[in-house]
């Protein structure tokens, strides 16, 4: 399964260390493993871009730029059999003392499905599961 | 025509002995909780039918088990059929309208996705295989999954008891009085997480299992006390809760059985449930562990509680986990012939252990009362006056409770009673505030 794994801060976590931000060794043990497809740190909020189409006009902003002291602060891709072998690695990510990690499933789909067949398809789908 | 009864309860006792290892086959198969679940219920079902007839057969979690793969091989097959006619459907429409011009040929429809590693003519194994190659338990799978830490606690209790316990859906709502409509939708929600987190079915590796095997336990234990700590509802059906969650204990027990806390933990339960009809007077009161009438005691449940103990102290030295000290702590109560003879400086030397391992407040509480009723009342009041500074414990009605226990062994009645007061004040059920006036008269007339 594919899992996005979201780096972020969370000003509940232990006080960074940078002595023992081993993000390096991390990166390479899943790297040599086959793991981690690909990922990145990510520049803060304030240096964000806003893109949004309103009424047919394009508006891009700076920002944004919430209260919010809990921002996504980089990702990595990871390819693993289960939940519980990406918790696993989650838990030795350095962030995950000094912050925190959300994983996220990847939710497979045919792009070329038409979107509204794919609407109804999935609406049908939910419907039947709730019995 | 004894007959009939007798099958009858033969189908009862194998639901009950049967039904976890059954689904938990199922399910390992066909990665499809609910038609494991109805596939089960099914071959239940048959039994029923059948078995007065032809007999009880001589392994019936075999029987049933077999009976059910075969459901589940049919719905399977009927789904797989349905699948390719809806996409032979979809590829004449293609051809003849030409309206999905944009769906390329070979992209499977989603309804088939389910059955891409299925093939219902591969390997079931013969009979009752109840594990796989690895020899896992599938019950251990199941037991594991369903108390998942990705899962919200309550729908792993709902999980726990509907799809490893066989509790029907109706009967877990009535237990935690919820609407059926909402348990329903709480169960198919844990299902579908399952699926789309990616929560796999399997028994945890070496590294993560004793802090696995402890959610596994807490999820027990929290359906034991939902059925134990009889606050509102019908004491009956609660009581079902309890009998269920020592079940599910013995069952844990059996198939982890070098686990000294899971055996510790339904020591632990044997011993409080022995006192489940003591608890409660005739008139629906709740009588507190030193007013109760020891001879309402389930002396059999004790005796099997003490045997586990037992059983754990032969066989290792090492350190004791919470489950075994919160059971040696019962079984010092279960043994005292009477409240006075209890053995409270044996309990303190326990609660010394559990509160090293343990922090919480309310084990520091209780290791306080134990001290205090050891004979060092004083020492034991300074404590919960330390914990009361700690403000760890506001609004919780048992901390004045309890200096009002250790103030009336000071012969402080006065300060007793205003504890007690103070407790009244914050006691949550109607049970509890009662029991605390009857103290609080008890105390006054001294």
């Amino acid at each position: 399964m594919e899992y996005l794994l979201i780096v972020a801060t969370d000003p509940e976590a232990e006080p960074f260390v940078p002595e023992d931000d081993n993000v390096g060794d991390w990166v390479d043990d899943l790297e040599s493993r086959g793991i981690r497809v690909r990922g990145q740190r990510l520049r803060p909020p304030t240096d964000a871009t806003l893109v949004r189409m309103r009424g047919g006009e394009l508006l891009v902003t700076d920002g944004p730029f919430t209260e919010s002291k809990e921002w996504m602060a980089g990702y990595d891709i990871l390819e693993v059999e289960s939940l519980d072998e990406a918790i696993e690695i989650a838990s030795r990510h350095p962030m995950a003392r000094f912050g925190r990690i959300e994983l996220r499933p990847a939710w497979p789909m045919d792009v070329h499905e038409p979107g509204r067949d794919r609407h109804e398809r999935e609406r049908a789908e939910a419907a039947a599961a709730d019995g | 025509m004894t007959q009939a009864p007798a099958t009858h309860d033969a189908v009862a006792r194998a639901y009950r002995d049967e039904w976890a290892r059954v689904t938990a086959t199922l399910i390992r198969h066909t990665g499809d909780w609910t038609l494991a679940e109805d596939c089960a219920a099914e071959a239940f079902a048959r039994a029923l039918e059948r078995w007065p007839a032809e007999g009880v057969p001589r392994n019936p979690g075999a029987w049933l088990t077999t009976v059910a793969k075969h459901l589940a091989i049919d719905r399977l097959r009927r789904r797989t059929n349905e699948a390719a006619k809806v996409r032979e459907a979809a590829e004449m429409d293609e051809v003849e309208g030409g309206r999905n011009v944009g769906r390329r040929a070979g992209v499977p429809l989603p309804a088939t996705d389910d059955l891409v590693d299925f093939d219902p003519a591969g390997d079931w194994g013969e009979g009752a295989d109840d594990s796989s190659d690895d020899g896992v338990d599938d019950r251990l799978r199941l037991v594991f999954t369903c108390c998942h830490p990705a899962l919200a606690l309550d729908a792993r209790v709902a999980l726990t008891l509907r799809t490893l316990g066989g509790l029907t859906t109706e009967e877990i709502a009535r237990a935690f009085l919820v609407p059926e409509p909402t348990m329903a939708q709480r169960i198919v929600r844990a299902k579908q997480r399952i699926r789309n987190a990616g929560i796999p079915y399997r028994v945890p590796d070496a590294a993560s299992l004793p802090e696995r095997l402890g959610g596994v336990l807490a999820v027990l234990y929290l359906v034991f006390n939902a059925g134990y700590s009889a606050s509102g509802g019908d004491a009956e059906r609660r009581g079902a809760l309890a009998d269920e969650a020592i079940r599910l204990a013995r069952l844990v027990v059996r198939l982890m059985p070098d686990e000294g806390e899971a055996a510790s933990l339904l020591a632990l339960m044997l011993l409080q449930d022995s006192r489940r009809r003591a608890r409660v007077d005739a008139d629906g009161e709740l009588v507190l562990l030193d007013a109760q009438d020891r001879s309402r005691w389930d002396a059999a449940e004790i005796e099997s509680g003490l045997a586990v103990l037992r059983a754990l102290g032969r066989r290792t030295g090492g350190i004791r986990g919470p489950y075994r000290l919160q059971a040696e702590i019962a079984a010092c109560h279960a043994t005292a012939p009477t409240a006075d003879e209890t053995d409270f400086d044996r309990i303190a030397g326990f609660y010394d252990e559990l509160a090293a391992l343990d922090s919480s407040p309310v084990v520091a509480l209780n290791r306080a009362l134990a001290h205090g009723f050891a004979g060092r009342a004083q020492a034991g009041l300074d404590e919960l006056d330390r914990l009361e500074a700690s403000g760890a414990l506001d609004r919780y009605h048992l901390l004045p409770a309890a200096q009002a226990e250790l103030l009336v062994r000071l012969g402080r009645t006065d300060a007793a009673a205003a504890r007690l007061h103070e407790s009244l004040a914050l006691a949550p059920t109607e049970a509890e505030q009662r029991q605390l006036r009857r103290r609080l008269a008890e105390v006054t007339a001294r």
